[in-house]
Formats: structure tokens, sequence, C-alpha cells
């Protein structure tokens, strides 16, 4: 059974057909993930109060706020990142799919492998040709795959990077430019088949024509797995999320919370706190 | 200020040529084993093969250990007890050679004889481990001066390696992790790909420190200077050891040997040492 | 972890008026950082498990092979335990995660076996030197005393060394501290030059430092002498404080050279009253523990300064001893008096050796807290 899979950087989107059963397609069903009275400390300092958020499956939900206020925090206690720093503690649950990803049953290599993340700088591997980097999830993770060469493929091609490098596959990962790298990331993310993916500022360090082909990827990986992104620009926020989550710290010292959440364009449009009107309406941040 | 010390720099270079001159034939000097001054024939060879091997068995043993205390403190020990780690390991590094050379001698060779003893009699189908004959002593063998050494630059290549290691970027670590890696899985990974450059002048350094290497040798290995191969038996020696047993006792010809001795020495760890500085800047500048 | 377990209070006012004296409000005393555990059940199933075999298997090798010695059996043990250890991991989870474990325990074991190998020396030194330590040990030499006596001690070894490093101490520091001041600061011409010069001494091995002085002074007619183991000694402290001096001027930020400059002071005036006060804790942590390595060195005294059983207070004439070469020389008696006094002797320079660097490392402190700075 083929499958049709639309690669973004070829203008227009044109659907570009693979002849074999989609790898991806079969790996996992999306999702939800939902956060539950979240509270997050870096020693004793308080950085999250009692968040809820639920990020639904098939769709994309954005977290917007201004700096400092909790949002990357809250993006690494859903993939257990947070806790490798020094000190670090949370209170509350995240739970994949009706399972507490803290409660022990499931390692933090094993709720990594399900809840992948893509990094605000773009990190490849600079050891490791592209290939190699789009593989390097399976190596780290233990995981094999059956066909090897076509999943780094399809990888490459959900992350809209393929028609630029399906001829170099062997040259270094640092050769490519920034919007490049960044690509190349998403598609080592998509190698080892997450049921989630979360995106820290992704588009941050790139160029508007980069910016553009990752948000269309987003689009086109959102079906079939549930996304989570953390973002400066509104704009960017309201092309690319279906739902939105707005941070705030509220005053200076104190921890920061979830002001609001609900449909993109409904809490553009018309938010129910004024401080979400003020920050999206541009009046600070 | 800084004339002073390329003066003395001059100075140091110029009493260096001094003793060079009265040196016998140099090709015959590299080249043979024997040490014999009442004919006057002096041949460093086999102290040279002496000394490479000490300094080989050292690296064997304290490279492995070297890279596993490294990773330790930077990776998997807790914060507080990485730099208690770290304070011991800076500690070994000031303790005076002669003291491990005695502990070496008195307490470690009782252990270590026996590991010899074992090793040739279960392992002497391959002739590396071989030995000369049965009741060839096992004491005061290159093994044992081998191993003192290795404890001795174990400081040095930990130190180095731990540097490196630490300066590996935290989004490429964060990367692998982020993955579903496992710890050994990062280290493999990504830090020890970037600290390879680094982990190489680490080991260059601790096997020029092990070249150099005089106290702890002489007091454990009996002195020989025909080449000996056979590292698990008593005899070896190296050039170090050479000057400091027998430089009270020498004619003035043998003394001018003894010096030639350590010139050959001194460019040979020169060598060495310049290649690790030059290896480690380059891993650490990428 | 859920932080919603409410059944510990029934009645919010109840439960606020017989604990009006905490500070936290109940929705406060619910919400706080949950404990996680690292190590699971499963794992110290397994650990057990290997252990256990591993342990069965170890005896019975032994006993069948006829092999002797505790030491064969521990490492077969050993051996044995990470390798059952990996394959029950690998069976429960994946050989990825098996090898993760695996490398855990073979990381910690070698780092507790260094800890073991130090402690073991340091032990065994303890043990052995104990046994004459007494305050006559440190005030008589060993002029009158030999390997059929009793006394001695190492009075000429300890004004020998205080002597012999001393001067090399008072030649190295000016000239070092001036080298790392013109690599660092002046930056001149000369610099690629001087490194490396500097760095080809570091690797210099210390009995070639005695040999040189020995050839160059010894031999030329002026003798053995405590001066010229100071010499000796200088040359090889001098590239070990240049560099940590060099390291040290390194980390003084820039900003405070630019302030400084900006106020209209002359560079050697920035220098000697900025950059040099501000380093000066660190300077001096650089400066004992080059002292710490000297005080230690047994090869190049030996050429140069030979030792002696006398106390010898002129180091411009004459042999004279030193701690190190105390120990040297005794240590090599076949006599075990004299060897007793040698371990002695060693457990005073290690006493000294451990002083100095905990002074080091106690003034590091204090100048990183002065700097700002915590590591």
């Amino acid at each position: 059974m083929s499958s049709v899979v639309t690669d973004p950087t070829v203008p227009g989107g044109a659907p570009v057909a693979v002849t074999a059963a989609s790898v991806l397609r079969q790996a996992s069903n999306p999702v939800d993930l939902e956060a539950t009275q979240l509270s997050a400390w870096f020693g004793k300092r308080k950085v999250l109060e009692r968040c809820d958020l639920l990020m639904e499956r098939h769709k994309v939900t954005a977290l917007i706020g201004p700096s400092g206020c909790g949002k990357s925090t809250f993006l690494r206690i859903l993939n257990r990142m947070h806790e490798l720093v020094n000190g670090a503690a949370i209170s509350g649950t995240v739970e994949l799919d009706g399972v507490d990803i803290y409660s022990g049953k499931l390692s933090p290599t094993q709720v990594r492998t399900r809840i992948g993340m893509v990094f605000q700088k773009p990190n490849p591997f600079p050891s490791m040709t592209i290939k190699e980097n789009v593989l390097a999830g399976l190596k780290l993770s233990g995981t094999s795959s059956p066909d090897r060469d076509l999943l780094v493929e399809e990888c490459l091609m959900r992350g809209g990077l393929w028609n630029e490098v399906k001829d170099r596959l062997d040259e270094g990962g640092m050769t490519l430019s920034g919007g490049q790298q960044q690509r190349l990331c998403i598609a080592r993310s998509l190698a080892v088949r997450p049921q989630v993916l979360l995106m820290d500022e992704p588009c941050s360090a790139l160029d508007p024509i980069s910016t553009r082909v990752v948000e269309e990827t987003i689009h086109e990986l959102a079906p079939d797995i549930t996304i989570a992104i953390v973002t400066h620009n509104m704009q960017q926020a309201q092309r690319v999320s279906d739902r939105c989550a707005f941070f705030l710290v509220e005053e200076f010292g104190k921890p920061g919370r979830i002001i609001e959440a609900g449909e993109t364009t409904q809490l553009f449009a018309s938010p129910r706190d004024p401080r979400t009107l003020d920050y999206v309406t541009g009046r600070f941040g | 200020m800084s004339l002073l010390l390329v003066g003395l720099t001059l100075m140091f270079l110029a009493n260096k040529a001094r003793p060079a001159l009265s040196k016998t034939g140099s090709w015959y000097f590299l080249t043979k084993s024997v040490w014999n001054p009442a004919l006057e024939h002096f041949g460093v060879f086999g102290l040279l093969m002496g000394t490479g091997i000490i300094a080989t068995i050292a690296l064997s043993v304290a490279v492995p250990t070297a890279l596993a205390m490294a990773l330790f403190i930077n990776e998997y020990a807790p914060r507080r007890l990485s730099r208690y780690v770290t304070t011991v390991i800076d500690l070994l590094a000031a303790l005076p050679s002669v003291l491990f050379g005695m502990w070496g001698l008195f307490a470690l060779q009782g252990k270590l004889v026996p590991v010899a003893r074992w090793i040739t009699h279960n392992l002497a189908i391959v002739p590396f481990f071989r030995i000369q004959a049965s009741n060839t002593s096992l004491a005061q063998s290159s093994f044992i001066g081998g191993v003192v050494v290795g404890i001795m630059i174990l400081p040095i290549i930990t130190s180095v390696s731990r540097d490196v290691m630490s300066q590996v970027p935290r989004e490429q670590c964060e990367g692998a992790l982020a993955l579903g890696g496992t710890r050994w899985g990062m280290i493999r990974s990504v830090i020890l790909p970037f600290g390879r450059s680094g982990i190489v002048g680490a080991v260059l350094l601790g096997f020029g420190r092990a070249l150099g290497e005089t106290i702890a040798i002489a007091l454990i290995i009996a002195l020989r200077f025909k080449a000996n191969s056979h590292w698990l038996s008593a005899g070896g020696g190296s050039i170090a050891s050479l000057i400091a047993t027998r430089f009270t006792e020498a004619s003035p010809l043998e003394l001018s040997a003894l010096v030639a001795a350590g010139l050959a020495l001194f460019l040979l760890t020169l060598a060495v040492n310049l290649a690790a500085q030059w290896v480690v800047k380059r891993g650490v500048a990428r | 972890m859920s932080g919603r377990d409410h059944s510990v209070v029934e009645d919010e006012n109840t439960f606020l008026v017989k604990h009006a004296d905490l500070f936290l409000t109940e929705d406060e005393m619910l919400d706080r950082p949950a404990r996680r555990r690292s190590l699971n059940g499963r794992d110290l199933v397994d650990v057990s498990l290997a252990t256990i075999a591993a342990g069965t298997t170890a005896i019975v090798l032994r006993l069948t092979l006829d092999w002797n010695g505790l030491m064969s059996t521990v490492v077969w043990w050993y051996l044995l335990f990470v390798a059952l250890y990996f394959v029950l991991v690998r069976d429960r989870t994946s050989s990825e995660v098996a090898v993760d474990k695996a490398v855990t325990i073979v990381v910690w074991s070698l780092a507790a076996l260094i800890a073991g190998v130090l402690g073991w020396m340091i032990v065994y030194l303890t043990a052995k030197g104990l046994k004459l330590l007494r305050p006559g040990f440190l005030t008589s030499d060993m002029r009158s005393t030999g390997p059929l006596t009793t006394g001695g001690g190492v009075k000429a070894a300890i004004i020998g060394s205080f002597e012999q490093v001393g001067m090399a101490t008072a030649f190295v520091v000016p000239v070092a501290v001036l080298t790392a001041v013109y690599l660092n600061e002046i930056k001149g011409r000369l610099s690629p030059f001087i490194r490396f010069i500097v760095n080809a001494l570091s690797g210099l091995p210390s009995i070639v430092a005695g040999l040189v002085i020995f050839a160059a002074w010894v031999n030329n007619g002026h003798g053995f002498s405590g001066a010229a183991g100071a010499a000796a000694l200088a040359v090889l402290m001098l590239p070990i404080v240049t560099r940590t001096s060099e390291e040290i001027l390194r980390t003084i930020p820039d900003s405070l050279r630019e302030a400084s400059l900006a106020l209209g002071a002359p560079q050697w005036r920035v220098v000697l009253r900025v950059v040099l006060p501000t380093a000066q804790a660190g300077l001096l942590t650089g400066v004992i523990l080059g002292i710490a390595r000297a005080v230690g060195e047994t090869a190049p005294v030996l050429l140069t300064a030979l030792g002696s059983d006398a106390t010898n207070w002129n180091p411009f004439h004459g042999p004279q001893a030193s701690l190190p070469l105390f120990v040297w020389q005794l240590i090599r008696e076949p006599n075990l008096r004299q060897n007793d006094r040698a371990w002695t002797g060693a457990l005073v320079l290690v006493f000294l050796v451990i002083a100095l660097f905990a002074l080091a490392r106690l003034l590091l402190a204090r100048s990183q807290r002065k700097l700002g700075r915590s590591r």
C-alpha cells in the first residue's frame, strides 16, 4: 500500500508518492499529552506554578508568552529533560496516553523516545554524516529498523530536506546551512518514531525562508504526531497552531503560570483575560 | 626580565653541548646494549628499549583507568563527590616519587608477583607472556615497575582528558539524550568523538612523563643492560635509572657517557611532549 | 506522585485552626516538589542475582580447578558479575540499556579501585612510618648513627630541603611571574619563542636537570652543594610556576585592565597595582604547588647536593642532605633499621607535601570567593 507524502521543499507542495508503505505511518498512533497541576523548581526557586494543559492529538499546541515565563522549562518537563539539571524538581503529573511519565513505569530514556525534542539552536552531531545523524537516534535508543535506507529517506522527506541532500548523504552534518541543519534535526527526531514532538523555538535562529519551510514541515507532520511548540513569534503561533497556551510571570520573582489556554483563533481574536489581549496585540512582550 | 630567562636558557643549551663533545661514537652508543666502564664500551640500546617497555606497560595501566576516572568525574559522580575525587587525583600528582617506589617495592610487589606467575603459567601459549626459564625471578620486573609508573602518570592523563571532555557543548549532549540515548550512548557518540584529539594529547603527555621517571624505577627494577623483552621477569631498567645508580662511581669518561644518555633521553621526551601539546591545542581549539 | 491527594485534610477551617502556626496554606503544602527514586526494585533484583550467581561460580571454579589465592577468585567473581548483570538487564530491557548499566558499574569500580590503591599507599606508609616518629626524629641527624645504633633523624635533611627549596623558590618566583606578565600582558614579539622554551622545559626529566647542573657546575670544580641542588630544583620549578602564573593571569577579566587604562594609568602601573594584586592568591597557590613538587624531588638533588649524614647549614659549600635523599639512601640499604628510618622520613615528607597542598587549596578557595566566582 503506498502512501502520499508531501515534500515541502518543492514549491506548491506537490505530492511525491512513496512506493512502499510508509514506515513512519505504521509506527505509532498519535496520542494526547496532558500536564496536570505541574509545578517546577530549580533548587529552592519555584519557576512554574500549577500548570494544567492538554495537548491534543492531531493538533499543534503553541506555548506563547514573554521571555522568562517558564515556557521552555515546561517543555523540558514534558520529556524529562528538566531533571538533568542539578537540584531540579517538579510536582504534578504528565500523562502520555494516560500513563504518567514520572511514575516509574517508563524509564527516562523510554520517555524520550516517545516524546522527541527539537532545540532552539540546531545541534546535528559534528562527527557524523547526514545519514548517520538521521540514524543516530536508532543507535542511541537501541531500536532497530527493518530498512534503514528507506527510513532515512522517509525522515528526510518529512523533514523537508530530502531533495537537497539526497545526493550527499555521506557528507558531514555540519556542511549544511542553519535552516538545513534544523530540518536535519527534525528528521533525526522523527527516526525514532515518537508519538509527540516538542519544539523549543525551532525557528528563532533561522532565516525567513528556512522558517517558512520548517513551518510547512510542522503543518505536514501534525496529522500524525502531537506537536507542542514554544514560540516568541505570535504570527508564527497563529500560522502553525490549533491551540495556544499563554504563559506569564505576574510579578517579578514569582513563578510562571498559564493564564489562558484555548483555540488559537479564539485566543487571538477575543481572549478572556485582559493580559492575554495586551500580549497578543503587542502592547508588551 | 624576559631576557634573563632567555639568557638562562642559552646557558643551559651551552652546557648541554659541552658534555656531548666527549661522547664516544654516537651511532654505536645508540644501538648497542653494553655498559662496561673498564673497556670503555657504552651502548644504551637495551636501556632505550627498557625505557620504552616500562612506559608502554605504564600506559596500558594508566590510560583505561584515567579515561574511566575522567568520565567518572565529569558524568557519573554527584557534584560533591566529583570535587573530592578531583582533589584526590591532584594530590596523587603531588606525592613524591620515592614514595611510589617504596610502596611499589615493599607492598605492591608482593601482590603483583602472583599475578605475574598466573599470567606466565596460564597464558604461556602466547610468546608475549613467556619468561626465560621457569625459575626466573618474577620480582623486580619491568611489569611491576611499569604498573607503579602507571599509577604515577594517572593524574596527568585524567586531568587533561577531563578538561577536554568538559568542554563539549551542552546542546550536543542534550541532543543525544533527547533522542532517547542512555548516558553511555551520549558519551560514546558525542563526548568521546569530541574529545578524541585532546585525549590523545593527554596520553602522549603521560607517555612523556613515564619516559622520564627515575626513582621509582631505580628502586624497583633490577638494572640490566641487555634488552629484556621478558617484561614479566626480573631485570630491565631505563636510562634514567642508569644515571641515578651509576653516577656516584663513574669515571670521567663514563660520566660523559651518562650525560650523553641523558641527552638522548631528553630529546626523546622533548619530542613526545611537544607532540602532545600540539595535539591538545588542536583538539581544544576546534 | 500526584499533587492532588486531599485525603489528608478533612475540614479546611479545622486544619487552619489546628495548625495556625504553619506558614504554608493548605494549597501550598500539597504543592511541594516530589521526590524521585533513581534506582528501582528491578535493578536491585538484578544486582543480587548477578552477585550470587557470580559468587557461586567463582567458588566452584576455585575448588574444581584448584586455584589458590583470594585475588584470583575475586577477579573471576567480578568479571562474571559484570557479564551476568549485563545479560540479565539485556533480557529485561535492551542491549543498549544493558551496556549503559554495565559501563556504569565498571566506571564506579575503577574509581573505587583507585581510591583504594591510594588509601592503601597512605595507610601502608603511615603504618610503617609511625614506628620511629618522635620529636627526637626531627631534631637529630644521622651523623652519629648507623645501621647498628638507634636514634638518628631528619634534622639535616629538613634543613637541607628547606634551604634548597627556599633558594630555588626565591629565584623562580620573580622570573616566573615576570615571564607570565610578559606573555600575557605585554604579549611581546618573543612570546612564541618563550612559550616554546617553557613548554620544552616542562617536559625535562628531573634527572636530566640534575645531570646538567652536575656536568656544568659540580663537576667543574665547584663540588656538591646545596646551592647546586637549588639550581637543579629551580630548573624544574620554573616551567611549572610560569605555566600556572600565566593561566591565573589569563583568568583576570580584561574589563579590569580596560577600566584602569581608561582612567589614564600606564600599563606597567595597571599590571603592578591592579592585575597582580587581584591575581595574588592564585599566583601564590601556583607557587605553593610548585614548592610541593620540588620538595619531593629526589633525582635532581641526588646529582647535585649528594646528601649527607651531618647537618650542613651552609648551602654553598659541601654536600647537603634533603628529605627525599634521606629516604632514598636509607631505603636502599639492606638493613631493617635504616629502612625504618626511611619510612619515617617518607612520612614526614608526605605530611609536608599534603600540608602545602592543603594550604594551596585553601588560598585558592579564598581567592575565588574574593573574585566572586564559584566553581
